[in-house]
């Protein structure tokens, strides 16, 4: 009985009530972009287009999805392939533009005769990864302070997300900076150059029509 | 027995009242001639928004629809940079919603989107707490209330700058390349100036020289 309750209570908590229609050699990417030190947990579920049914089946076994998470040096950290459920965690290192991919590990061509896998899915990042029943059962906390908690994580990650702002506004300040440069480079560099080859071209058609006799 | 059985209706009564996800934010990109469809199951009565952002690419547009399970639009816009559509749903089912860039030759866009379904889950699973809450309590959720604004806001203000920023950066590799395009054309066009005058003086010459002879 107990483990009908949970085996039921499982099946609820699977992820992603959005779902989305992915080709069998489609890969499809998702970007997060995302602090420093930010956790991330992906949750997926696929579902088969089944013909004889005509409807997706609940689950799929041996059909697998690759997922694979680059980041913002489109270094790559996680490269793993998953069951037909999967649940992914990353945490960032470096703040910037992380790349979610995820494609399916099918080649036999049949099982997609139907052309479509329907994948749920789920990113949470920040503090909606914490699971906070589980945290006041972990450290014992009244519900005033389990609230104050959650307002101490979303306060974080605003700070965290100011942070990065700052950050990136550097960044952007640095880019302009480096238009301005070049650009007034280029004005004193075209302004010479064309001196110079005005310069030329009088000197040398002269010498020309010198030569020629008609000056 | 009763008592467990009683348990898992309550448990999948409140999951069904809830909503398991409270929401999803997603960045994708979308490449160009594509459309990209999302579905959600809704259930009737049930407060959504939908926001989404053009983040990246060509003129920031993109075209949006909203499918009810019916197939009744709820809401469609063509060439929209960014909006919010808030909607309670009539039917129960599953709707769906689509991002179109079919208008578009060569650019791809990166959008963002954000699909909330009704209310946050509650703190606490098992609560079902009729009593009101506490002074502290209100105010704690006006603060969190607030600060998921503040958030929210804030997810905003970044896609704006990331539109900006890559603006920058595109306008820094232009500005590169025209300044060596410009300076190859220039000593191209000078050079051959003078040659093409240097050479219309040449034939001239020897045409002159032979009616003479």
């Amino acid at each position: 009985r107990k483990t009908l309750l949970s085996v039921l209570t499982q099946g609820v908590n699977t992820p992603g009530a959005l779902y989305f229609h992915i080709g069998e050699t489609e890969k499809k990417c998702f970007i997060e972009e995302i602090p420093d030190e930010t956790m991330v947990i992906g949750k997926y579920r696929t579902q088969l287009w089944d013909k004889q049914t005509t409807s997706f089946l609940p689950s799929t076994p041996g059909l697998g999805m690759h997922v694979e998470i680059k980041d913002p040096d489109t270094k790559i950290i996680l490269s793993r392939q998953y069951g037909s459920d999967g649940r992914f965690t990353f945490t960032s290192h470096t703040p910037g533009e992380h790349q979610i991919c995820l494609h399916s590990n099918s080649t036999k061509m049949a099982l997609f005769a139907g052309g479509k896998l329907r994948v749920h899915l789920d990113i949470q990042v920040g503090e909606h990864t914490n699971n906070y029943p589980e945290i006041a059962a972990k450290d014992k906390l009244t519900e005033l302070q389990l609230r104050v908690r959650q307002l101490l994580d979303q306060v974080e990650q605003i700070q965290k997300e100011q942070n990065y702002q700052r950050f990136r506004e550097e960044r952007f300040r640095m880019t302009s900076e480096s238009t301005n440069q070049r650009v007034l480079w280029w004005s004193i560099a075209q302004t010479f150059i064309l001196i110079i080859t005005g310069i030329w071209q009088m000197r040398h058609l002269k010498s020309f029509f010198e030569a020629k006799k008609l000056v | 027995m009763f008592g467990s059985l009683r348990v898992l209706l309550q448990v999948l009564w409140a999951h069904l009242l809830c909503g398991w996800v409270l929401g999803s934010e997603l960045t994708f990109e979308l490449p160009d001639n594509a459309k990209q469809c999302f579905y959600e199951d809704i259930i009737i009565g049930t407060k959504c928004t939908l926001e989404f952002q053009v983040v990246t690419g060509g003129h920031y547009d993109v075209d949006c629809r909203l499918e009810d399970p019916d197939g009744t639009t709820l809401y469609k816009e063509m060439k929209k940079q960014y909006d919010s559509f808030t909607f309670t749903a009539a039917k129960n089912g599953t709707h769906k919603f689509c991002f179109s860039n079919e208008f578009s030759t060569f650019t791809h866009k990166t959008v963002y989107f954000d699909f909330q379904v009704g209310d946050d889950p509650p703190l606490f699973p098992n609560e079902n707490r009729v009593t009101a809450l506490t002074q502290m309590e209100s105010a704690c959720v006006s603060i969190h209330e607030a600060l998921k604004s503040v958030i929210d806001y804030q997810t905003h203000f970044r896609l704006r700058e990331s539109q900006g920023r890559s603006r920058a950066e595109d306008l820094n590799t232009r500005v590169a390349f025209w300044s060596i395009g410009e300076a190859v054309i220039l000593l191209v066009v000078s050079i051959s100036q003078v040659l093409l005058l240097k050479s219309f003086f040449s034939d001239k010459k020897t045409t002159m020289t032979r009616v003479g002879s």
